[in-house]
């Protein structure tokens, strides 16, 4: 089965993490532009970072065979910065557009300020202007009500539901995100988010539409294989595989797919033009150079199932 | 050559291929140039140009290539597409408005851009106001780990040979053969080669002996016109290889070298040496076999 990781700092991890990925199944990632665990202090390192998730990284992830796209934005906690902040927004139009950018994120909120509120509003006029979906980092705290609240902004400049991604779900704010329209994410990060035994029980109540598991994998402790376990887990525990198909492939696709900048072609059949950037294919199709994956033994295995 | 001309011949090719709307879509692009807000202007349409213009090889005709290089001699169009010809042509209209710092801009555009953007950045060197910073900054393409990005300066493209030092030029072909990319692609190879450089594959050749690593006949290429001494015991280990590419390539190198020991080592492959006069074996057609062992 093939998997689409839409949520994973891949510029936080290592090669073994692609390597495992390319083998357990998965066939492109999203990396969303993020926090780096500290702030940055200046314009000059925001533009540095995005240049390497739309430069660097994107050919690190061909070299195993995984296509890579991103998501560009200024996240909440930074938006907090205003300096920082007003430079930020000033050079988000010259990245947005690059190839690989599916979506203005994540964006939202972190502790509610205004701040944070001031440049959300800004990013969705931005995603509006250049037609790119939203991913929405919805906060660790207070989340029931930063996740509606966050739905509410969206509504109120105009969005339209269906090209909007609200990510790191739970329990608790699922029901409302399905109910208004909106695309239901779910980071099985280790420990903070979500398991992914409790992923699959979401599942079993709730089906497949609208619904996509992420990785949200970092330089945090975290599982790039989150989306192959789940999958796994999800068959083992009796959901229906085209209902696992969706949830790990085809809806992070059709979500993303709307910024025109993701195809399934690019896996599965590269096109000739390709040559011109040189992507190492994984192609099923036209038999690419298979990734190289020396270790069987290597600890990342899908035999370690549960993600707590 | 006139950069003017070259503007309007690439203007001339879109407007032959392109549909009418996405050509008088490029043109309104354009004449945003002079508008207020000029700068993000430039940024969205260089964004836009793919998803607009589509991504297609130019495919240029025979008529198309001699002209490209009538203009900028050694000016190849193989491997452009179309919005690689919309980006250039775009830049190469920005490059002669007056009031901009080109090279500012070039330089900032590179170090923002994607990979798609970086190529069509470089693949226009040669059609640009020259100058100090752009110079600069196309050393630092050089530096990049990604081959493509290093291929776009160094392939096909006439600026290396009339612009780079000799150091930068000798790095340039190194470089090459480390990221495991071919020689018969830089242009003005033979006219660039120089003692140094004779030296400097020689000394990478052994590196690559030492490592039970295969040699690329290319490299002799760049040594036959300076191999004296111990280059010429090179090119005679090279001349024994089992593998036939290899032979070829050390067999071209001592063709051309003027040391009178090449002359005499010549003398035991009198039926290849007669390939060699008679242009059967050349150094495309070892770069055509090259092409397809890759």
């Amino acid at each position: 089965m093939m998997f689409i990781d839409p949520h994973a700092h891949m510029i936080s991890r290592v090669t073994d993490d692609y390597e495992a990925m390319a083998k357990a199944g998965v066939v492109a990632v999203i990396e969303p532009a993020f926090w780096l665990g500290q702030p940055r202090t200046h314009v000059a390192t925001y533009i540095d970072y995005l240049s390497s998730i739309i430069g660097f990284e994107r050919f690190r992830a061909g070299q195993f065979g995984i296509r890579h796209y991103c998501t560009i934005g200024l996240n909440s906690k930074e938006a907090n910065n205003e300096e920082l902040a007003e430079a930020v927004m000033e050079i988000l139009p010259q990245f947005a557009l690059k190839e690989g950018v599916v979506a203005i994120g994540e964006i939202g909120y972190d502790e509610q300020t205004e701040l944070e509120d001031k440049y959300f509003r800004a990013q969705l006029e931005l995603a509006k202007e250049l037609d790119l979906p939203v991913m929405i980092h919805t906060p660790h705290r207070d989340k029931k009500r930063g996740t509606s609240r966050s739905m509410d902004v969206c509504i109120e400049h105009g969005m339209d539901p269906s090209k909007i991604i609200v990510d790191h779900n739970n329990e608790e704010t699922v029901r409302e995100v399905l109910d208004r329209g909106f695309w239901a994410a779910f980071s099985i990060y280790p420990s903070t988010k979500m398991g992914n035994s409790r992923m699959v029980d979401i599942l079993a109540e709730y089906g497949a539409e609208r619904i996509m598991v992420d990785s949200a994998c970092d330089w945090g402790i975290s599982e790039p294989l989150g989306v192959a376990k789940t999958a796994a887990l999800a068959l083992e525990r009796g959901i229906p595989e085209e209902n696992v198909r969706l949830v790990c492939y085809q809806n992070a696709l059709d979500a993303y797919g709307q910024s025109g900048q993701m195809k399934e072609e690019d896996w599965l059949n590269p096109p000739p033009v390709d040559q011109r950037g040189l992507y190492e294919g994984n192609s099923v199709l036209r038999g690419g150079r298979e990734p190289l994956i020396e270790d069987d033994t290597d600890k990342r295995t899908l035999n370690n199932l549960i993600i707590e | 050559m006139n950069k003017t001309t070259a503007t309007g011949f690439l203007d001339t090719i879109l407007k032959e291929r392109l549909p009418a709307d996405q050509y008088t879509w490029l043109l309104e692009r354009l004449a945003l140039l002079n508008n207020e807000d000029s700068l993000r202007n430039i940024h969205i349409t260089y964004g836009l140009i793919p998803r607009r213009l589509g991504r297609q090889d130019l495919a240029a005709t025979s008529e198309e290539s001699a002209t490209a290089d009538s203009l900028v001699k050694g000016w190849k169009l193989s491997d452009w597409s179309i919005d690689m010809t919309a980006r250039v042509m775009l830049l190469c209209t920005i490059a002669q408005q007056t009031n901009r710092d080109f090279a500012k801009l070039f330089k900032s555009m590179c170090q923002t851009a994607d990979l798609g953007e970086t190529i069509s950045l470089y693949r226009g060197i040669a059609l640009y106001p020259q100058s100090e910073e752009l110079d600069k900054q196309i050393g630092e393409g050089l530096r990049t780990n990604m081959r493509a990005v290093f291929e776009a300066i160094a392939h096909n493209n006439p600026y290396p040979a009339t612009h780079f030092s000799e150091l930068r030029w000798n790095h340039m072909v190194l470089k090459a053969l480390f990221v495991d990319s071919t020689l018969y692609p830089i242009q003005g190879l033979e006219e660039r080669c120089n003692p140094e450089l004779a030296r400097i594959l020689c000394d990478y050749a052994h590196e690559r002996w030492s490592a039970n690593r295969a040699v690329t006949p290319e490299l002799w290429r760049c040594v036959g016109p300076f191999a004296s001494d111990n280059m010429i015991d090179d090119l005679q280990r090279a001349l024994e290889s089992d593998v036939s590419v290899e032979q070829q390539g050390a067999l071209l190198a001592l063709s051309g070298c003027p040391d009178p020991r090449a002359e005499k080592l010549l003398e035991n492959y009198p039926e290849q040496t007669r390939k060699v006069a008679n242009g059967e074996l050349s150094w495309d057609s070892v770069a055509r076999q090259i092409n397809q062992l890759a």
